[in-house]
């Protein structure tokens, strides 16, 4: 039997899973896909938020403004890029300066440090290519960017490190009351444990209703965005937000921590929870927003195009708590933005809410001495000095071979990210993990290279290489 | 640090036809750098025939074709590494590389070509809609997968694009049991080869959709349906002219770009229009003594007119080696207007130019009956006709300009006519 369960490997399950793994407890996480951070995380503006959307007194306000102060620490254990460049909210005309000066005020009383309402000169020598019409700016140092899928795979790797036990390929399909706690029915097992914790993101509400009387539901949102070329990724220095308005919280514009460009993202309801579709009117929207933002952008540069998930609720708060009556279930649901910057301090919050519950449930919390919050450092060869690189191809020649031409990653990467603990196992696996493919030519040269790597390692046949989720075959069989 | 006369990067037909002419034009130490496990580009993957028939008077299939150069440079001597990433070329034809054997690799060389080819257009570039599932492919990795790993990529397909790679694998997935079920081209005209539609499309009753594009992909993980609609004349899609394939493949042969990422890390010139560095009578590139030839220059359609271009450059770097090659204040500028898009060179020293020089250009649509007319200044130099010309293409033509006096020689321009009656 497991101390406690945790049911979807995104960014918040990961966080929870890991922060859970410091003390001498059993810890099961859960997900239905076959790689953690396949959801809502891998598809989103990979933002820190400073802190001044969320409305004052909201758990949004509280964990936003916590969160983005753990980023420092919790990414440089775990070897994850961030990078804290700042963010500007824009403002075009005196409506939307009257905007800005209401959210510095919000800023102010989120307890969000070190922000300012610059001038038009000074918004342009920090965004030379910003439209001349600007007229000024929110600006918030502690603004960032970070990886997101990044950071959940080094979480969820870290985790298993220190214990955690990772199930993939394992989507909760029944959840009972068992003599003690629950029985988690997941993939093709039953798994006993004392308390469940519901991390499943846009199927929060399907789990929690598993078992509890149905408290909220999640109203899927979908958000696409285009990503573009390096050549482009200094287009802007800091993550440029629109204005918010009544129509939503704004387009943005930022650099990647790799050096690309993000633009988005739109923001539709949407039926279908899988429904990851992009569209032309939603790429249209967010199309415009940089037309109307910036001097001159180049459509031609877009290297790809994609769509995330928000998983949306009506008090459009995040839902973290027991449901009534309840000590062995705690409910993480509706982590929409800011969710990603919340996540660290959800996860700090969440531990508290169970060891309250730990005397109900003969749970006893006592740190392990041999916590490790340190990931192996991962490799990324180019950054290395050429004193560094020419040993480390001394030691391992698969470190001079380049496999992906516009990243230029070695070989060597791709084989240390299949070999890590919750490793690569699929084409997207090692491209979130070592970048090969998230280039220019999006993988044309790459990917039967990645493939013959993956089928080597794993021991499988290229054939069963898949491109991302179970039925994405790339091949189909062999030629006549 | 390594030294060489010339570096040639890249081992496909550009760099080999370059390395071996350099070679025969004098050049001693030639060193070819190739990033692929084996000399020969992506000829090695082009199993159809139709290569060579102008180089060679005979059709040969890519790898033959591929094959005849790598032998002669193999018989000359010429040196070549393999698998072999070049990481870095400066302006002063400094040339960073790496490979597992000898680690990184620092090469300084007298003259550099540039030979480094081109890749193929990605799905983001173009906005197709949809989901982003398994099965879209560019028809190249297709090619390479079906030809090279030897398997398949899908049983109903569906192919954007008209570009010979796209119509090569609509024959070739043909024959190896697939069904094709259609190619959608955005223009009214295709981007390939008129003998490829009737050999590869016509002749295996595959539909030619003209002026459709994708308006949807459906599908979570892998390709289950893809939808082509009509554009209008600014290729906006029109409602109700829908087409829905059932199908496990999408595949994209919506044009190729020419891979200069090298060229920029030197600082070179590009040219806006054909995205390859601005070249000049000798194939150099706005770096002094830093050639380049082939698809990374502009993209071809036939590897025979790129072995002659590439010639062009590998004879021009020896000669550059040797201080055979007049660097002159004279430059003339060469510009294709009325029609034609680019003509390459873009520009010409008249000092070094011996005998006949040859021009290729592309033109912008599909015209009949025209006249190509080139001028020096307002003179008239040259007046060709053509009864048909389109896109997909290549179109040259041949100026005697050896026995001008450079000094009148005035800036060139190359321009359609339409022939009056016509």
């Amino acid at each position: 039997m497991y101390d406690i369960t945790v049911i979807g490997a995104g960014i918040t399950g990961t966080f929870i899973a890991r922060e859970l793994s410091k003390y001498d407890l059993s810890i099961l996480l859960l997900d239905k896909e076959n790689d953690v951070s396949n959801g809502t995380t891998k598809a989103n503006s990979a933002i820190v938020h400073a802190g001044y959307d969320a409305v004052e007194g909201t758990l949004k306000a509280k964990f936003n403004v916590r969160g983005n102060d753990m980023f420092d620490e919790i990414c440089r254990d775990l070897d994850v890029p961030f990078k804290r460049i700042g963010s500007l909210v824009t403002a075009f005309n005196d409506e939307e300066m009257e905007t800005i000066r209401g959210l510095y005020q919000r800023g102010l009383n989120n307890g969000v440090p070190d922000m300012r309402i610059l001038e038009k000169e000074e918004v342009l020598e920090m965004e030379a290519n910003l439209k001349e019409s600007i007229q000024g700016a929110l600006y918030a140092k502690t603004g960032g960017i970070v990886g997101p899928w990044e950071l959940a795979i080094a979480l969820a790797e870290n985790a298993v490190e220190n214990g955690v036990k990772l199930e993939l390929n394992s989507a909760v399909t029944a959840i009972e009351k068992g003599a003690v706690g629950y029985e988690v029915t997941a993939g093709n097992q039953i798994y006993q444990t004392k308390l469940v914790i519901n991390c499943a993101g846009v199927y929060g509400d399907r789990i929690d209703q598993m078992v509890n009387e149905k408290s909220f539901e999640i109203m899927p949102n979908r958000g696409e965005y285009n990503l573009f070329d390096k050549s482009v990724g200094d287009m802007v220095n800091t993550v440029v937000f629109g204005c918010p308005s009544s129509a939503g919280k704004g387009t943005v514009i930022l650099p990647t921590v790799h050096g690309n460009l993000l633009l988005g993202p739109s923001a539709d309801p949407i039926d279908n929870r899988e429904d990851t579709r992009t569209t032309f009117a939603g790429l249209t929207s967010i199309n415009d927003h940089a037309k109307n933002t910036l001097r001159e952008i180049g459509f031609h540069n877009v290297i790809t195009s994609f769509s995330g998930i928000r998983a949306k609720v009506a008090t459009q708060d995040f839902i973290i708590e027991k449901p009534k009556g309840k000590e062995d279930f705690i409910n993480v649901a509706g982590i929409d933005s800011p969710g990603l910057t919340a996540a660290p301090a959800i996860a700090e919050y969440v531990v508290e809410m169970v060891k309250e519950s730990g005397d109900a449930l003969g749970l006893t919390f006592n740190e392990k001495e041999d916590f490790n919050p340190k990931r192996t450092p991962s490799i990324h060869f180019m950054e290395l000095s050429p004193k560094e690189q020419k040993q480390l191809i001394e030691k391992d020649p698969s470190f001079g071979r380049i496999i992906c031409r516009c990243e230029y990653i070695t070989e060597g990467e791709i084989v240390d990210v299949i070999k890590r603990k919750a490793g690569a196992t699929t084409l997207d696996g090692v491209k979130r993990r070592a970048r090969p493919g998230s280039g220019r030519c999006q993988g044309g040269f790459c990917a039967p290279r990645v493939m013959e790597i993956l089928a080597r390692e794993l021991d499988v046949d290229m054939k069963d290489v898949l491109k991302d989720g179970k039925g994405s075959y790339i091949l189909t069989e062999q030629t006549k | 640090m390594l030294k060489y006369e010339i570096v040639v990067i890249g081992g496909g037909p550009a760099g080999l036809a370059a390395a071996i002419e350099a070679k025969k034009s004098g050049a001693k130490e030639i060193l070819v750098l190739e990033r692929d496990m084996e000399l020969g580009g992506i000829l090695q993957q082009c199993i159809h025939n139709g290569f060579g028939l102008h180089v060679f008077k005979e059709e040969l299939t890519g790898p033959e074709y591929a094959e005849r150069f790598i032998r002669e440079l193999k018989d000359m001597g010429i040196e070549y590494k393999l698998d072999t990433m070049v990481l870095e070329v400066s302006d002063k034809k400094q040339i960073t590389a790496m490979n597992r054997d000898e680690g990184i690799l620092n090469i300084q060389a007298k003259a550099v070509v540039l030979a480094m080819g081109c890749r193929e257009r990605t799905r983001g570039a173009i906005r197709i809609p949809g989901t982003r599932p398994a099965g879209v492919m560019t028809a190249g990795t297709a090619q390479r997968f079906v030809n090279m790993e030897g398997y398949m990529t899908g049983k109903r397909v569906v192919i954007l694009g008209s570009g010979d790679i796209g119509l090569i694998m609509a024959r070739r997935l043909t024959l190896e049991g697939a069904e094709v079920l259609g190619v959608a081209e955005l223009m009214p005209f295709s981007g390939g080869l008129n003998r490829n539609i009737v050999q590869c499309l016509e002749d295996f009753d595959i539909p030619l959709y003209l002026q459709h594009t994708v308006v949807d992909v459906e599908g979570k993980d892998r390709v289950e349906a893809v939808t082509i609609a009509k554009v209008d004349e600014r290729y906006k899609p029109i409602k109700g002219t829908e087409k829905r394939f059932d199908c496990d493949t999408l595949l994209l042969s919506v044009g190729l770009i020419p891979e200069n990422e090298l060229s920029k890390s030197a600082g070179i010139t590009l040219d806006n229009i054909t995205a390859g560095p601005r070249v000049n009578e000798a194939m150099e590139t706005s770096a002094e003594g830093i050639f380049a030839c082939g698809n990374v220059v502009h993209v071809h359609d036939l590897v025979d007119w790129v072995t002659e271009e590439s010639r062009k450059a590998g004879r021009n770097a020896a000669r550059y080696v040797s201080g055979q090659l007049i660097n002159t204040e004279n430059k003339i500028s060469v510009q294709g207007i009325n029609g034609i898009r680019y003509v390459v060179p873009q520009e010409i020293r008249p000092e070094n130019l011996i005998g006949k020089t040859e021009f290729m250009m592309r033109v912008d649509a599909v015209y009949q009956n025209v006249k190509l007319v080139a001028k020096s200044g307002d003179e008239v130099l040259r007046i060709v006709k053509r009864r048909h010309v389109a896109p997909g293409e290549m179109e040259n033509m041949v100026l005697d300009l050896g026995n001008m006096d450079p000094k009148t020689m005035k800036n060139l321009t190359i321009e359609l006519v339409q022939e009056e009656g016509a």
